[in-house]
């Protein structure tokens, strides 16, 4: 085939024995197929199940899914790097989404954005060393009258201040 | 407003029924109005009556709504498909957040309703991927639509049939663009599509498609309930039913409240808002997300509705949320904020967008840092009237919601920009010949 699959490290992806999905959530990805008229619509909840299982989606998560869902590699690649959500490196255990659009900044943003990256100790878009905490900034939340808003994982914190810090990045 | 009854939020407030649940809901009077419509009204009443109500389009243009529906070609033979609108993305807006935590299933209903009416089968109900909680709570209500019979095939024993599905998005500013959104749910990624071909004709899976917001569907249920002479009584003409507003910034009490529209800023200010933070004076506003551009310190009577601020030169009413500035704030600061958010979220398809959003962010960062001139600031000030769908030059419309700002803030407040600048550099000599 013209795509010939590695991963960041090197290493040959189609070589690779075990499957990066897992049967679970192959199941949850074919469970979609009858919702909807063609198979490619399911393509972005199924990008959103594999990552959930593995944390981010490998060259290997991609072809099984371009697989199943009887489509080119490259139309998978091609919406996994469109989309902001979409990881194709390992990120932190806790991801650190600190909105930075104008109600935030109007409401402090700036400040507690330099806070949180000075008690990490990491610049946006970097990983802690141990692997606990990604940091990136984002765009409006949605949540702008609970100003500054910051997501970790999936959970929203509202009207945080530099004082609540220690309780949001608590290491799991 | 103490006589107002609240439509959208209507017993969201109450702590002896939960109306997020299907029992609660009912104790409402909720589904209702949703049995009667398919038992006892043809599509074309509901159409007519939406069209009589006057409700327009709560996702930032205003459409008139019912004659959107009316657009669907009569002869096609299907599937039709409804798709709703919960991408809200647009900064500063924080509405719709709310109908889907607190009120899902009048959400849920206005859409079934909406879907009978458009003689859809499908419905599907786009979330922004951000929206977790959001998301939560809809599923949930979904699938007890689901158990009770309310979805699925030949409700109530009748011959219609719908199936509603969530689908979530996964980060992108322009899939709130009703077509960005279509390619989206086809699992492409989010390019808006050249119109016409509009969604009524040609939508979702090459289908005829409506496309409406998740507030706008909110007030389905109600004008159906109740009637389109109900529904107009509330609020200013052209600008008829409940509608939620939210404030944002520099306010002691930020949120969002339904009411009708009509209301000035300035009262929404102090009554709502609980007035200024820290006593500080009124310097600007971007009323209804970041695309509609600034006011000025003496434009805090503008009425929050659909004439109001297209009066103070600003791009539309947009999404109602209102961000509001003190004096101390740098307009030239959260224009850069701004305009770095649509350079970041432009799709690229159309070169004065991809570029000028581009442009525009470095531009201002560069009269930020002091290293700029009156040269750029004209520059940015051209570039703006470059772009958007109103000079014909791009697909969609997030190209004009990126110029508005830029238009508004440096028309507005020049004298800001005009001090970041140095004194203009030494024209380069041109080449001979030229
Ligand atoms: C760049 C851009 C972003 C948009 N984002 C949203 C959005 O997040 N939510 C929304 O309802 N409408 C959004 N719209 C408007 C939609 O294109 C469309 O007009 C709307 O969903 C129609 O619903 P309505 O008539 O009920 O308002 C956006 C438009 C543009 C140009
Ligand atoms: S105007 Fe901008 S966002 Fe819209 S289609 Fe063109 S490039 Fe994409
Ligand atoms: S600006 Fe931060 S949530 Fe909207």
């Amino acid at each position: 085939m013209a795509w010939k699959a590695t991963d960041i490290r090197g290493v040959d992806v189609e070589a690779q024995e075990t499957p990066a999905l897992s049967e679970q959530t192959v199941s949850e990805i074919r469970a979609l197929f009858d919702r909807y008229p063609t198979r490619q619509a399911v393509l972005l909840p199924a990008l959103h199940l594999a990552q959930a299982q593995i944390g981010y989606l490998p060259p290997k998560a991609l072809l099984e899914i371009a697989g199943l869902l009887e489509l080119a590699p490259a139309q998978v690649l091609d919406v996994v790097t469109f989309y902001e959500m979409y990881w194709r490196q390992p990120k932190g255990r806790k991801l650190i989404q600190v909105c930075r659009s104008m109600s935030c900044e109007l409401c402090g943003q700036v400040g507690l954005l330099d806070a949180i990256k000075a008690k990490l100790g990491i610049e946006e878009g970097q990983t802690t060393p141990d692997g606990q905490f990604t940091l990136i900034a984002v765009e409006c939340l949605a949540a702008c009258d609970k100003a500054p808003v910051v997501l970790v994982n999936e959970t929203l914190h509202e009207k945080v201040a530099v004082k609540d810090l220690d309780e949001i990045l608590k290491p799991e | 407003m103490p006589d107002y009854e609240p439509i959208l939020t209507a017993g969201v407030a109450r702590t002896d029924i939960d109306v997020r649940t299907l029992e609660g809901y009912r104790a409402v009077g909720g589904w209702a109005t949703f049995a009667r419509a398919i038992r006892e009204t043809q599509p074309g009443q509901i159409i007519q009556t939406v069209i009589d109500s006057g409700l327009r389009g709560r996702g930032g243009a205003g459409f008139p709504a019912g004659q959107k529906w009316k657009f669907l070609p009569a002869d096609h033979p299907g599937p039709f498909y409804l798709v709703v609108n919960g991408d809200e993305s647009e900064p500063g807006t924080f509405k719709d957040r709310l109908l889907m935590e607190r009120n899902p299933h009048l959400v849920l209903e206005g859409i079934a309703i909406a879907a009978y009416a458009t003689r859809a089968r499908y419905a599907y109900v786009y979330l922004r991927g951000e929206f977790h909680r959001p998301y939560a709570v809809m599923a949930k209500a979904v699938a007890e639509c689901y158990a009770a019979g309310l979805f699925g095939q030949h409700i109530s024993g009748g011959d219609y049939s719908l199936d509603v599905q969530l689908h979530r998005g996964a980060g992108a500013y322009v899939c709130g663009e009703e077509t960005g959104l279509l390619e989206s749910l086809e699992g492409k990624r989010g390019w808006p599509r050249i119109k016409p071909p509009f969604p009524a004709v040609k939508g979702a899976f090459g289908k005829p498609t409506v496309i409406n917001n998740i507030e706008t569907l909110s007030c389905v249920r109600g004008i159906v309930e109740r009637g389109a002479e109900w529904f107009k009584s509330i609020g200013p003409a052209h600008s008829t039913g409940p509608k939620l507003i939210g404030l944002s910034g520099h306010v002691n009490t930020p949120g969002v409240w339904e009411m009708p529209m009509g209301i000035s800023l300035r009262e929404l200010i102090e009554k709502y808002g609980g007035g200024m933070r820290g006593g500080k004076a009124f310097k600007s506003c971007i009323p209804g997300g970041a695309s509609v551009g600034f006011l000025t310190p003496d434009q805090i009577d503008m009425t929050m509705d659909f004439e109001g601020p297209r009066k103070c030169g600003l791009l539309g009413l947009g999404t109602a949320c209102a961000a509001v500035m003190d004096e101390t704030v740098e307009i030239p600061r959260i224009l850069y904020n701004i305009a770095r958010f649509f350079s970041h979220e432009s799709c690229g398809q159309c070169t004065h967008c991809r570029e000028g959003t581009g442009w525009m962010e470095k531009t201002l960062l560069r009269l930020l840092a002091g290293g700029g001139d009156r040269g750029d600031l004209d520059l940015v000030r051209k570039l703006a009237d470059s772009m958007g769908m109103m000079p014909g030059m791009s697909i969609c419309g997030l190209a004009d919601g990126a110029a508005w700002p830029i238009k508004t803030a440096i028309d507005k407040f020049r004298g800001e920009f005009e001090a970041l600048c140095a004194p203009r550099r030494k024209a380069i000599p041109a080449p001979a010949g030229h």
